[in-house]
C-alpha cells in the first residue's frame, strides 16, 4: 500500500491517536498485512511510538506483519467440527492449495489458518473464507468453494 | 489532601489520601517485596509479589499493595501464611524463567521458594515491564517495547531507535531483575548496528 493511501486512511480518522487500532485494521483489510512503511507512517502521523504500535500489531491475531493472501481461509478444528470431520476438510484444502496452516501461497491468493470454534457448531465441519461461512462441508464441496475464488 | 489512618502489621500509620498501601508502608518503614514497582514510574501491578492482606469493614482480602489505595480503618498484614505462600509460588514460577537472577534467588531464599519446582522455560525476561516503562515514561525514547502476548510475550528493542538512543543511556540495565534486558540489547546491537560500537566514544 502506498503511503498516500495510508495517509488517506489516517485522515479519515482525523489523525486521532485513539483510532490507532481502527486505522491498523483498515490497512490490514486493504493490504492484507501491515508493512513496515505503513506502520512507520502511522507512527509519525499519529505521534504514537513505534514500540507501542509493534506491541499492538503483535498482540492481536487480526494483524499480520507478513503479507497474507487475498483470501483468508479459516478451517474450524474445534471439538464439534473435529468430530464432524474437520480433518477431511483440512486435508482437502491442504491438498488443493499446497498450504499448511499458517502459510500463504506465492501468488498471495490464499492464507490458511485453523481456528477453534467459530460459534456455529451445528453447521460443522465449518470453513470460513474471508467473511463468508460454509457449513456441512464434504471434501468435494470444499474444493468447489475454493475454486470459486479468484 | 486529607489524612488517612490505617494499621500496618498492628501499628497505627498515618498516610495521605491517594497513596498506595505500598507507599504508606515504606514511609512507615515496613518493607514489602516488589519486582515491577519503581518510584519514578506509573504503578504497573504486573508481578503481584507485593500482595498483602487487607481487612476492611470486617472482610479480609488479598490486594496488590503497589496499586491499592489506602483508606481509613484498613488493617494491613504484610506477611501471613497465605501471603507468604502466594509469594513463594510467584517466585517459583518466575524462577522457571530466570533461574540465575540474583534478585529472584535472594527473594526465593527468603520465602523458601524451590527454584527447580517448575520445568525451566528459559525466556529470562519476567515481563516486569520496568525497562519498557522507564524508556517510555522517563526517557521518552520508546526504544524497547513488548511484543506478542500471553506466554509468548517478550521484550524487543526497535533497532533504529536503539541505535540512536541506547548507547549513551543504558539506564534501564540496572533496573532489570534478570539479565534478559542486557542480553536482548547486546543481541540487537550486534546484529542491527555493528558499527555503532566503533563510532561511539569509549567509556571510561
Ligand atoms: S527485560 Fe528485565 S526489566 Fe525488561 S521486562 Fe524483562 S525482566 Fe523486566
Ligand atoms: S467447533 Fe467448529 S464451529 Fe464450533
Ligand atoms: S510490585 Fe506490585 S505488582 Fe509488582
Amino acid at each position: 500500500m502506498d503511503s498516500e493511501r495510508v495517509d488517506q486512511i489516517i485522515e479519515e480518522y482525523q489523525c486521532e491517536a485513539s483510532a490507532l487500532i481502527q486505522i491498523l485494521l483498515r490497512i490490514q483489510e486493504e493490504a492484507h498485512w501491515l508493512s513496515r512503511n505503513a506502520l512507520e507512517r502511522v507512527s509519525e502521523r499519529l505521534g504514537v511510538s513505534m514500540t507501542r504500535i509493534m506491541h499492538i500489531a503483535t498482540f492481536y491475531k487480526a494483524f499480520s506483519l507478513v503479507p497474507k493472501g487475498r483470501h483468508e481461509v479459516h478451517i474450524c478444528v474445534g471439538t464439534a467440527c473435529h468430530v464432524r470431520g474437520a480433518e477431511r476438510v483440512l486435508d482437502s484444502v491442504e491438498e488443493a492449495t499446497g498450504l499448511k496452516p499458517g502459510e500463504t501461497d506465492l501468488d498471495l491468493k490464499f492464507s490458511l489458518e485453523t481456528v477453534n470454534c467459530v460459534g456455529c457448531c451445528a453447521l460443522g465441519p465449518v470453513m470460513q473464507v474471508d467473511k463468508k461461512t460454509y457449513g456441512k462441508l464434504s471434501a468435494g464441496e470444499t474444493i468447489n468453494v475454493l475454486q470459486s475464488y479468484e | 489532601m486529607s489524612e488517612v489512618l490505617l494499621q500496618i502489621d498492628g501499628n497505627e500509620v498515618r498516610a495521605t489520601e491517594g497513596m498506595t498501601i505500598l507507599e504508606a508502608a515504606r514511609e512507615a518503614g515496613v518493607s514489602i517485596p516488589t519486582l515491577c514497582h519503581h518510584e519514578k514510574l506509573e504503578a504497573h501491578g504486573g508481578c503481584r509479589l507485593c500482595m498483602v492482606e487487607v481487612e476492611e469493614r470486617g472482610r479480609s482480602k488479598l490486594v496488590v499493595s503497589c496499586i491499592y489505595p489506602v483508606a481509613n480503618d484498613q488493617a494491613v498484614t504484610t506477611r501471613s501464611e497465605q501471603v507468604d505462600r502466594i509469594r513463594k509460588m510467584i517466585l517459583e514460577l518466575l524462577l522457571a524463567h530466570a533461574p540465575d537472577s540474583e534478585t529472584l534467588l535472594e527473594l526465593g531464599r527468603e520465602y523458601g521458594a524451590d527454584k527447580d519446582r517448575f520445568d525451566k522455560q528459559a525466556s529470562f525476561c519476567i515481563n516486569c515491564g520496568l525497562c519498557v516503562r522507564y524508556c517510555a515514561e522517563v526517557k521518552k525514547a520508546d526504544a524497547v517495547g513488548f511484543l506478542d502476548r500471553g506466554t509468548r510475550r517478550d521484550i524487543a528493542f526497535i533497532p533504529e531507535i536503539a541505535a540512536r538512543e541506547c548507547w549513551q543511556c543504558k539506564e534501564c540495565f540496572p533496573l532489570c531483575p534478570t539479565s534478559a534486558l542486557q542480553a536482548a540489547y547486546m543481541l540487537v546491537s550486534s546484529l542491527a548496528f555493528p558499527e555503532a560500537r566503533h563510532q561511539a566514544p569509549s567509556e571510561c
